[in-house]
């Protein structure tokens, strides 16, 4: 046994324990500090699995966005929380929920152990063809060349569900701007965490933006970090979240999956198909696109974390 | 060998998080353990990526690129589903998905 099969049981050892603790942990807020270090252990064993790209959007996404999203929810349900203890289900439920749920598992840890060797895989065709983009990741290859219709449709999603939160807001607050949840009682230290902090998370978002042709990282990635940023301005009080009905946000929004689009069907004007990007300009296309994603995933994720509005409209 | 070990995990996370979908009462426990078993499930995928590995790659692109798509939707369908919970308790003051509680608690509001 190396040392290396040593550290994966480790991790995968935490993982389960961290992720179990979560589902049964009694206090809500205490669930979520749970699922954040359940994030992190996650993107250790992405590290492992060889995938960094994967492990970044976890760490940033998957354990950060998410966290600090349920973890105002919590905050904000916690008076409710005692009420809802109540209503946990009986102990026959609980056990063939259990049943079910291993059975399950069971079927999932078959497969893993039953899949076909040799792996079919598509890296050998990914390969073949990365000549024609001029990026040198493969991942950020797939995301925005041979797949870039998933992209695409997924800027759609993000698009539509901050159409959703938007559209939960109260009657008196529509058109207002969301107020992301402060730090309260910390005002100045949050603040100069903000001051301090932006500038250098703004490079390093643009920086993992621009390292993604070639290196893990890229637009998700940037766009997240750059949220986090924008977030943390609004939180620490030092600019306000701009109202939901002010015309530039919306375009800034729309304009990701827009100009995809437009390149998407510029593609089937001139060129092959849809999404046919012009071979001898292939890398600036790509570049535009992946830059106004960029924006646009930034400020639609950190409005996803704000909520709708909920105070009244100043007039 | 590694690859297996994390596949196992993740069918673990998988079943941990099923569970408590299925048993949790409070919505945001619910969404918790949904993302939990999201999780597992994106840990399979790293998995057959990992055993993908083939032409110079640590290991196959696509399924990589699945699941940092995955993940972005599934946080925007979390940030649905937050903001659908947090309008529900603001409405009516209690967070519960209990049919009865829900209608009783209308009721006597109306009256």
């Amino acid at each position: 046994m190396t040392i290396g099969f040593a550290l994966d049981c480790g991790v995968a050892l935490l993982v389960v324990a961290v992720g179990g603790w979560t589902i049964v942990a009694r206090a809500s807020f205490a669930a979520v500090v749970g699922f954040v270090s359940f994030g992190l252990l996650v993107t250790l064993a992405w590290v492992r699995l060889a995938a960094v790209d994967v492990a970044l959007t976890e760490a940033a996404i998957g354990s950060g966005l998410t966290g600090a999203l349920l973890l105002g929810a919590a905050a904000r349900l916690r008076g409710n929380e005692v009420a809802m203890r109540a209503e946990r289900p009986g102990p026959a439920l609980r056990i063939a929920a259990g049943l079910f749920a291993a059975t399950v598992a069971a079927a999932l840890a078959a497969a893993v152990l039953l899949l076909p060797d040799p792996a079919p895989t598509l890296a050998p065709a990914a390969a073949a063809n990365a000549g024609a983009t001029g990026l040198g990741n493969p991942v950020t290859n797939v995301l925005i060349a041979f797949r870039a219709i998933d992209t695409m449709l997924e800027k759609v999603v993000l698009v539509l569900a901050l159409v959703g939160v938007w559209s939960l807001a109260a009657d008196r607050g529509w058109g207002a701007a969301p107020s992301p949840p402060c730090a309260a009682g910390s005002g100045d230290k949050t603040a100069f965490l903000a001051q301090l902090l932006t500038p250098i998370g703004i490079v390093v978002g643009i920086y993992i933006l621009w390292e993604g042709a070639d290196n893990p990282g890229g637009a998700f990635q940037g766009g997240t970090i750059l949220a986090a940023m924008w977030l943390l301005v609004m939180m620490a009080g030092l600019a306000n979240a701009p109202a939901i009905s002010r015309r530039s946000l919306r375009l800034l929004l729309i304009a990701g999956p827009g100009v995809f689009l437009v390149v998407g069907l510029g593609g089937l004007w001139f060129g092959a198909a849809f999404l046919a990007y012009p071979v001898a300009h292939a890398k600036a296309v790509i570049l535009i696109i992946e830059f106004v994603m960029t924006l646009t995933i930034a400020a639609t994720l950190a409005l996803l974390l704000a909520g709708p509005p909920e105070r009244e409209a100043s007039p | 060998m590694s690859a297996t070990v994390f596949g196992l995990c993740g069918a673990v996370a998988a079943g941990l998080g099923l569970y408590g979908v299925i048993t949790e009462a409070q919505p945001l426990r619910k969404i918790l353990a949904f993302n939990v078993f999201g999780a597992g499930v994106f840990l399979i995928f790293g998995v057959v990526a990992r055993r993908g590995a083939a032409a110079g790659f640590s290991g196959d692109p696509v399924p990589h690129a699945l699941v940092i798509t995955g993940m972005v939707v599934a946080f925007a369908a979390t940030a649905m589903a937050v903001a659908l919970l947090l309008r529900l308790f603001n409405a009516s003051g209690t967070a519960t998905l209990d049919a009865d509680t829900t209608s009783a608690e209308r009721d006597s509001t109306d009256t």
